[in-house]
């Protein structure tokens, strides 16, 4: 992540959607809970905050890396459980387990990415699906660590002798992490490595032929995205209070991936729609009762039927087209 | 061009996030029960006779006259198996539809996420999952109904010691169910004065326990095999067993008290014994027994109404519906508060899963004796009137 405002050209047009973004990312975190009833909608919104921030970083894989990763879950689960097991077994403070988590998780990814992106193709998606796999089948196994297929409670966060806890409380906590998190990556989209790894995006062989170097950039994405799975992974639980490991079970990752493909593969913005959508609309959909499940796959159906680039993209290519 | 498109664009994911989170009417009248249940997903055969049994007896409660004058209207959500999405569903009854009191949580991972948020808030939570820790240590506002896996381990170890064993080998699945038992029986074996002389795993979608039941045959002394597991584990694993002549007692847990137990293994099952509430040989049970009207009414009328054979699970749920129900007539209120001081109270309650009596320390009230030894005789069960 170099330096992003100062490398890229000055000019308006390139800061204006990137601000956009932020300031709209910032407005509706900071108004919803005036508008919200009560606690449960900030529950609902602290979960798609939190899942939005996993899939930012994923779509910075995805969007700008063009990798898919079918494993995301299980950088979700490392972190979950880092603040799980860190507390209970080893005596480590939340939030220091909380770091070490994020830490092995880019561990992890690095480990994993760094043989795999020397070869061209889809190799990641295969390496991560197995790796994904495998941690589940460790979390469900070690039960006397990970407290097997019935999870284990996480201990409450204590700031200066103070319980962190409370819906609103949460509700801000997880705001203000996608906030930097959207910020970050918007940052990274506009630096001179987001450049080169949309460069790449389009034609490998191109973006080499001008010194890009391939291998390296892909890498830095997969860590990044990584990072921001741990990350958070490491809030929900301590959100939750509770861990299972449901939270790195192969059906989560391919809904962060459905995430991803449904917001918009690419937009920030779109990343944070598609979370919303999958959260948010299953709570709306409990009234159809046994029709729910049925519902959610023909809207999603729906979508990439008619807004075949993601929601976002999707529709800003509709207004565009209007206005001409 | 692309600033307005923006703007656009943000009125319209606001639009879409107000309009997911709208949530339900409110009314006055009726009293709120809520329910998560896991009606859908891999424990969808635990969730879903729960999820039936439940609506059919509202219904019927309800065209009784319903509790205290008013009628039960019940607001249930699926959460699919997903302790996350449970927990969100669990803050949705208490924050959104402001229930007085909740009867669910299928799986011992969905319920110990949902604790929290019923504790907080102060309203009873009747648990319909397995796992001893959901009620130890004792929760002020958490109960539950259905037996414990230590007091089948419990049952198991008193028949085998009234038969005169003392050498078990056990197979357990890897599974939640398996392990929490397989763990609950390593804790009681020694008041039994029982030894595990074998100690056996097998994965929830394994094919073929023979080499594991070949160890457990060759291990020194073995007189008897206790196999806590769950779903299809069991029935291969008593395929397995008469495949390999081993000719030793079986002993197969509470987890496999259905039907589909003994259509899946078939002549193998003959002669296995295992645990099971009163309600797998609702009729078989003597007309003394104070069960008896209870069990049958309950079989006949979900048989008749679902077409399908009656399970436990289903059980557990009638029995934390009716629990409910005596603790709001009896403290003749719906504050969430009396409801759980009367549901402290129960004694003497005749459910499906036994007779509840509870307590301040005993949020469960059940006792040993609640489990009925079966064996399996000619296809079907039949009471043994051995053991403790």
């Amino acid at each position: 992540m170099t330096d992003a405002a100062a490398t890229s050209p000055p000019s308006r047009r390139t800061w204006s959607p990137r601000l956009v973004s932020l300031v709209f990312v910032t407005v509706v975190v900071a108004v919803l809970p005036l508008v919200f009833p009560s606690n449960y909608y900030l529950r609902v919104a602290s979960l798609v905050w939190t899942s939005g921030l996993a899939v930012v970083g994923l779509n910075l894989l995805m969007g700008l890396a063009g990798q898919v990763s079918l494993g995301h879950a299980a950088f979700l689960g490392i972190g979950a459980y880092a603040v799980a097991i860190g507390p209970t077994h080893l005596g480590v403070p939340p939030i220091p387990s909380a770091l070490a988590g994020i830490a092995l998780s880019a561990l992890v990814a690095w480990i994993v990415g760094k043989p795999i992106f020397r070869l061209k193709g889809y190799y990641l998606a295969v390496a991560t699906l197995g790796f994904g796999l495998l941690l589940a089948l460790v979390l469900t196994s070690e039960s006397a660590w990970t407290g097997g297929p019935d999870g284990m409670p996480v201990e409450r966060v204590e700031l200066f002798g103070w319980r962190v806890t409370g819906a609103l409380t949460w509700y801000w906590i997880t705001g203000v992490a996608l906030i930097i998190g959207v910020a970050l990556a918007l940052n990274l989209e506009a630096s001179p490595t987001g450049r080169a790894l949309r460069a790449l995006h389009d034609s490998e062989v191109a973006a080499s032929v001008v010194g890009v170097d391939a291998a390296r950039l892909k890498l830095t994405a997969f860590v990044v995205a990584a990072v921001y799975a741990a990350t958070s992974g490491a809030l929900l639980a301590l959100m939750n209070g509770f861990v299972t490991p449901d939270t790195a079970s192969f059906m989560h990752s391919v809904e962060f991936v459905t995430m991803v493909v449904i917001g918009g593969m690419g937009s920030v913005v779109g990343a944070l729609v598609g979370a919303a959508i999958l959260v948010a609309l299953p709570q709306a959909l409990t009234v159809l009762q046994e029709y729910e499940t049925a519902v959610l796959g023909l809207l999603i159906m729906v979508f990439m039927i008619f807004l075949r680039q993601g929601i976002v993209p999707g529709l800003i290519g509709l207004f565009r087209g209007m206005r001409r | 061009m692309s600033k307005l498109a923006s703007r656009l664009l943000g009125l319209g994911v606001s639009a879409l996030a107000v309009a997911g989170l709208a949530g339900a009417a409110l009314a006055a009248d009726p009293i709120k029960i809520g329910s998560v249940l896991s009606a859908t997903g891999p424990a969808a055969f635990l969730g879903d006779p729960e999820k039936r049994t439940l609506e059919m007896y509202v219904e019927r409660i309800n065209s009784a006259g319903g509790v205290l004058g008013r009628p039960l209207e019940l607001v249930l959500y699926d959460d699919g198996g997903d302790a996350n999405k449970a927990r969100t569903f669990a803050t949705r009854l208490i924050e959104d539809d402001e229930v007085v009191a909740m009867v669910g949580g299928t799986t011992t991972g969905t319920t110990m996420a949902m604790m929290p948020v019923f504790e907080d808030a102060s309203v009873p939570f009747i648990s319909l999952a397995g796992a001893v820790e959901i009620i130890e240590p004792v929760r002020e506002y958490v109960f539950k109904t259905p037996h414990t896996d230590r007091m089948a381990c419990e049952k198991i170890f008193a028949d085998i010691k009234a038969r005169g064993f003392t050498k078990v080998g056990l197979i357990s699945g890897t599974d939640g169910f398996g392990k929490s038992m397989r763990a609950q029986c390593m804790a009681v074996v020694g008041n039994f004065g029982i030894e595990i002389v074998a100690d056996e795993s097998y994965g929830p979608t394994d094919s073929d326990m023979t080499p594991q039941l070949t160890k457990v045959k060759n291990a020194a002394g073995v007189q008897t095999v206790v196999n806590p597991g769950f779903g299809q584990g069991p029935a291969i694993v008593t395929r397995n067993y008469a495949q390999l002549g081993i000719g030793l007692p079986l002993y197969q847990s509470h987890g496999v008290a259905s039907k589909s137990f003994i259509d899946l293994a078939g002549p193998a099952a003959e002669g296995v014994r295992l645990p099971s509430p009163a309600l797998a040989v609702a009729e078989k049970l003597p007309d003394t027994d104070q069960q008896k009207p209870v069990v049958v009414e309950y079989k006949k009328l979900y048989e008749e109404k679902t077409g399908q054979p009656v399970s436990t699970f289903g059980g557990y749920a009638y029995d934390g519906l009716h629990l409910l129900v005596a603790a709001i007539q009896k403290a003749n209120s719906t504050e969430p508060d009396a409801i759980r001081d009367a549901l402290e109270a129960t004694a003497g309650f005749v459910g499906t899963s036994g007779v509840f009596t509870m307590s301040p320390t005993d949020h469960l009230g059940l006792k040993v004796d609640s489990f009925r030894m079966l064996e399996i005789k000619d296809g079907d069960w039949t009471l043994v009137e051995t053991g403790g």
